[in-house]
């Protein structure tokens, strides 16, 4: 028999080796795993909740938000209300696991498998990530970030590198390429490129132009609509992107330091995208490892049971009814899917050879699964993979609630024969990220009469957007754009429902 | 693959500190209020003690762009009973179940631990004592130590190693002490070298720089340097309060509760301004005694009222033990206003000439009934004699309570900054 990696609870850092040495023969072996580099840090329950306030991150630049976070968390964590993640993992190479202190080993051993090599897996392989992240440069580019940031503030004042953060924060989500087509980001490139861009305006500079005459202005009449709207590169749905390239009177600074806040809301889409693919995979990966490892007397029975307590916990799926309920929870939607593929692979029945041709009976396991880790996200993922069985066990049924439907809300479609093509569509497009995010871009700038720029927002189904916060955000908005913003929201028959007009605050009356 | 395992427990905590900084300097406002209301529940002595604060979102927050109403579609699981084209009732349940992960929908209120020195600071940030820059008397209570440059004689363990090493190596630059490339690379010519005659010359050379070497020493006492340190005073503000109360009969529990929590706010005001804080209790019916805490709030003693004995008191321990141009002397009377009707001139003569002088402020509080409201009644003979003082240009602060929630009010209205504080006329 092999020896035992550890016993009882308690662990060192040998041990730590030891687990890590054991899973990842398990990981790149058995399952066949391609995983960048781990560096595992242990951490604090302090430092657990400072990297909660930087969305995970090691570095972040300073902002008052993370501030406000940190206080949130901590008061929750204080009070019993909130328990702290065992781990936190960040898609980077090398990929950096966090894990806490006071995990017992077999907590540490199931965390390392999830994080180290589930999770690292699926950054490396799925394609969002490929095609939007740069494992490579994302720390530097932090790194860079925030330095730039605390520069701007020394150079600028903290009040108007504030000022500019908040309005990009607000339109953060609003701030990414959903599609792609330019070329993938470099982050490396990125700090050398404010570098030389910041180097050529110095050399450029000569105060001589300043007192140039400017000249008649040219006939703007002959520039046709279509020719402005293309010019500008609209319709544009990357709100950051469009005020970085086109708002009039930005300062050079304020636009490198909307692109840093775009970049960022860019490297965490493909996160947004794959929640259930993502901790589904590193699930399944970690339960795969674990098992593993007691099968071959590395981990005692004792251990394995209290790796199979928290796992339960984990993949808990209370039912609509339940008080703890609150949506899908996607490690046990995730968890369920691989483990049903894994049947559909191994073990299939009339039913899904029916449903899943390709796959069924292939035999090849983990071959289809790192297919589908590498070319799906939640939405295609859940319209492709999602089996009868697994709803009819998960008991999966569509209500459509409409506000005008007096006798109440509709249940739609349930788990039989004629539901179940109807349920997986649904479930699928509540895990579409661009089909929940408000349709927002802007069509038009009036540049030849007050400059107002001019967004639609396409609601879709009657659901349109939080009066108030609205608000906000587009006075942001305005606030960057120098001149009147408004905002149409349209149907789907280009009826109007409802227009904002916001005109941007004086600078000195912002507080 | 090679793996890392980085133990970060030992790192500095802290990290989001200068956010929080940033957060509570921006919500300042917003916190204060709270903490403002949020002392005025509590009890004196746990009014610093830190804690939960709640502030409204409003000026936090952080709007996005979010869609509500509309027609809504949702899967979930656990179904047992429906079946295609069943309808459910709306009775809020709609709503529960689609509680998403709009994380800032129904909260309207923010709330947070401050620490116990976030919570004072904010606390008394808007208050000032009075004159606190005229006498910053400098006591060398204690001695500081600093760096101060490098020295050529000292103890081993202040030896400046970098120095040392610096000024060796100058010297042996300078003297031009062969190095150990050199002899090296003449051993090796000497073992290559076939030729006696040049191999002789050689090994003479070796010699002649092997001497060289010996004689000039790696590192020679000459280039030791120790780090050298210097004690500097530290000027050490202080200052002493004294606590004036009436004790006499007339002076009920309330009242002396209401006085009570008036010398604590004052405490822990002085305490941080200044590093040493004295207190003197003196407690006074128709003769005064200073005495200790205990006795000053909860002694029993009976007897008539003479203000004057008091004010007596002080004085002679102010001439004994803190001579005014070391000391910051601040005093607080706490009194029903009673006092004996002969006594007055002598109070008014002991205050004007002998107290005020001395002192950087002096405070006169006068506790009523719980309910009783002040304003109705007469001026007490007290009241109208530092009135009077006060009119005359006395520099008196004075101010009428009944009821704890007044307390700090009255504190904050005391001690605000000066600008608005100028003289205000009694409430």
């Amino acid at each position: 028999m092999t020896e035992r990696l550890f016993e009882g609870a308690d662990w060192d850092f040998h041990t730590l080796q030891r687990i890590t040495d054991a899973c990842e023969e398990v990981a790149l072996k058995d399952l066949g795993l391609d995983v960048y580099p781990n560096q595992i840090e242990v951490i604090t329950a302090e430092q657990m909740l400072d990297a909660y306030s930087s969305v995970g991150m090691p570095l972040f630049y300073k902002h008052w938000s993370f501030g406000k976070q940190f206080a949130y968390h901590e008061a929750s964590y204080r009070k019993g209300l909130m328990g702290l993640a065992y781990e936190i993992v960040i898609n980077s190479s090398p990929c950096i696991s966090y894990l806490m202190e006071e995990n017992t080993a077999t907590m540490q051993t199931l965390v390392i498998a999830h994080a180290a090599f589930g999770h690292n897996h699926f950054f490396k392989n799925n394609y969002l990530f490929k095609q939007w992240t740069d494992a490579d440069g994302i720390l530097d580019y932090l790194d860079f970030a925030k330095n730039y940031v605390m520069q701007c503030e020394d150079r600028y004042g903290r009040t108007e590198v504030e000022r500019t953060l908040d309005a990009a924060h607000a339109l953060m989500s609003h701030g990414i390429d959903r599609y792609p087509g330019k070329k993938k980001l470099d982050l490396r490139e990125e700090e050398k490129r404010a570098g030389r861009r910041r180097q050529h305006e110095e050399e450029v500079f000569n105060d001589l132009w300043r007192t140039v005459p400017k000249g008649v202005s040219k006939t703007r009449s002959a520039i046709s609509l279509e020719r402005r709207r293309k010019l500008l590169g609209l319709p544009q749905e990357n709100l950051l992107y469009f005020l970085e390239k086109s708002a009039p009177r930005l300062a050079p600074w304020q636009r490198e330091l909307l692109r840093i806040v775009r970049h960022i809301a860019q490297y965490f889409y493909p996160q947004s995208q794959t929640k259930v693919m993502n901790e589904g995979t590193a699930t399944y990966v970690h339960y795969r490892i674990m098992t593993k490892l007691h099968e071959q007397g590395r981990i005692t029975d004792g251990n394995f049971l209290e790796f199979l307590g928290s796992h339960t916990n984990v993949v808990f799926q209370p039912e609509f009814d339940d008080q703890r309920f609150s949506g899908f929870n996607p490690y046990a939607l995730g968890f369920a899917m691989m483990q049903d593929i894994e049947r559909i692979v191994t073990r299939p029945e009339d039913e899904d050879r029916e449903w899943f041709p390709d796959i069924a009976g292939k035999n090849d396991v983990m071959g289809v699964l790192r297919d589908v880790w590498a070319n799906y996200r939640d939405e295609s993922f859940i319209a492709q993979f999602l089996s009868p069985k697994l709803m009819r066990q998960l008991r999966m049924f569509h209500l459509h609630d409409d506000p005008e439907e007096r006798a109440g809300i509709r249940v739609d479609a349930i788990h039989d024969d004629r539901g179940f093509r109807r349920v997986r569509r649904e479930l699928a497009r509540q895990h579409d990220v661009g089909y929940i995010d408000a349709n927002i871009e802007v069509v038009d700038v009036d540049l030849s009469g007050d400059r107002r720029l001019i967004l639609h927002h396409h609601v879709i189904k009657g659901s349109q957007l939080n009066e108030t916060d609205a608000k906000r955000v587009l006075q942001h908005l305005a606030d960057l754009w120098t001149y009147d913003v408004s905002l149409i929201e349209v149907d789907a028959n280009d009826k109007v429902l409802r227009e904002y007009v916001v005109s941007p605050r004086p600078i000195t009356a912002a507080a | 693959m090679p793996i890392h395992i980085i133990d970060r427990r030992l790192n500095p905590g802290g990290k989001s500190l200068e956010n929080r900084q940033r957060f509570l300097r921006r919500a300042k406002s917003l916190v204060q209020g709270a903490v403002k209301k949020t002392s005025q529940e509590r009890d004196i002595k746990d009014v610093l003690e830190g804690g939960e604060v709640t502030i409204p979102l409003d000026g936090m927050h952080e709007p996005r762009f979010r869609r509500q109403g509309g027609t809504r579609d949702m899967v979930l699981p656990g179904n047992k009973k429906f079946i295609e084209g069943d309808y459910l009732q709306r009775s809020g349940q709609g709503s529960a179940k689609d509680s998403g992960p709009g994380e800032g929908d129904g909260e309207d209120a923010f709330r947070f631990v401050l620490s116990r020195d976030e919570f004072v600071d904010l606390f008394l940030d808007d208050l000032e004592l009075p004159d606190l820059a005229k006498r910053k008397v400098a006591q060398t209570e204690s001695e500081g130590i600093q760096r101060a440059g490098y020295t050529t004689s000292g103890s081993p363990s202040n030896i400046s190693v970098s120095r040392t090493v610096r000024l060796a190596l100058a010297r042996r630059i300078a003297l031009k002490r062969p190095s150990k490339d050199e002899l090296e690379e003449l051993e090796a010519a000497i073992a290559a070298c076939t030729d006696e005659d040049e191999r002789a010359e050689l090994v003479a050379q070796l010699e002649k720089l092997r001497a060289k070497s010996k004689r000039i020493p790696f590192i020679d006492p000459l280039d030791i340097r120790y780090r050298r340190f210097e004690t500097v005073p530290k000027p050490v503000a202080q200052a002493v309060m004294f606590c004036l109360m009436d004790v006499s009969g007339s002076m009920s529990e309330h009242m002396k509760d209401l006085a009570k929590r008036f010398y604590m706010l004052l405490y822990v005001f002085l305490k941080r301004r200044y590093k040493h804080v004295e207190i003197v209790f003196i407690r006074h019916t128709d003769r005064a005694e200073e005495v200790d805490e205990q006795t000053f709030f909860y002694g029993p003693a009976s007897g008539g009222t003479l203000v004057s004995s008091a004010l007596q008191a002080m004085h002679e321990i102010v001439r004994e033990r803190f001579n005014p141009s070391d000391w910051n002397i601040y005093a607080a009377q706490a009194s029903d206003g009673d006092n004996s009707y002969s006594d007055g001139e002598l109070t008014g003569m002991l205050l004007t000439d002998k107290i005020l002088p001395v002192c950087q402020f002096f405070a006169y509080l006068e506790v009523g009934e719980s309910g009783g409201s002040a304003f109705d009644l007469s001026d007490s003979s007290l009241w109208t004699l530092y009135d009077r003082l006060r009119n005359s240009g006395a520099p008196l602060s004075m101010r009428k309570v009944s009821e704890r929630s007044e307390i700090f009010p009255v504190f904050h209205d005391l001690f605000q900054r000066r600008e608005t504080a100028k003289e205000k006329a009694a409430p």
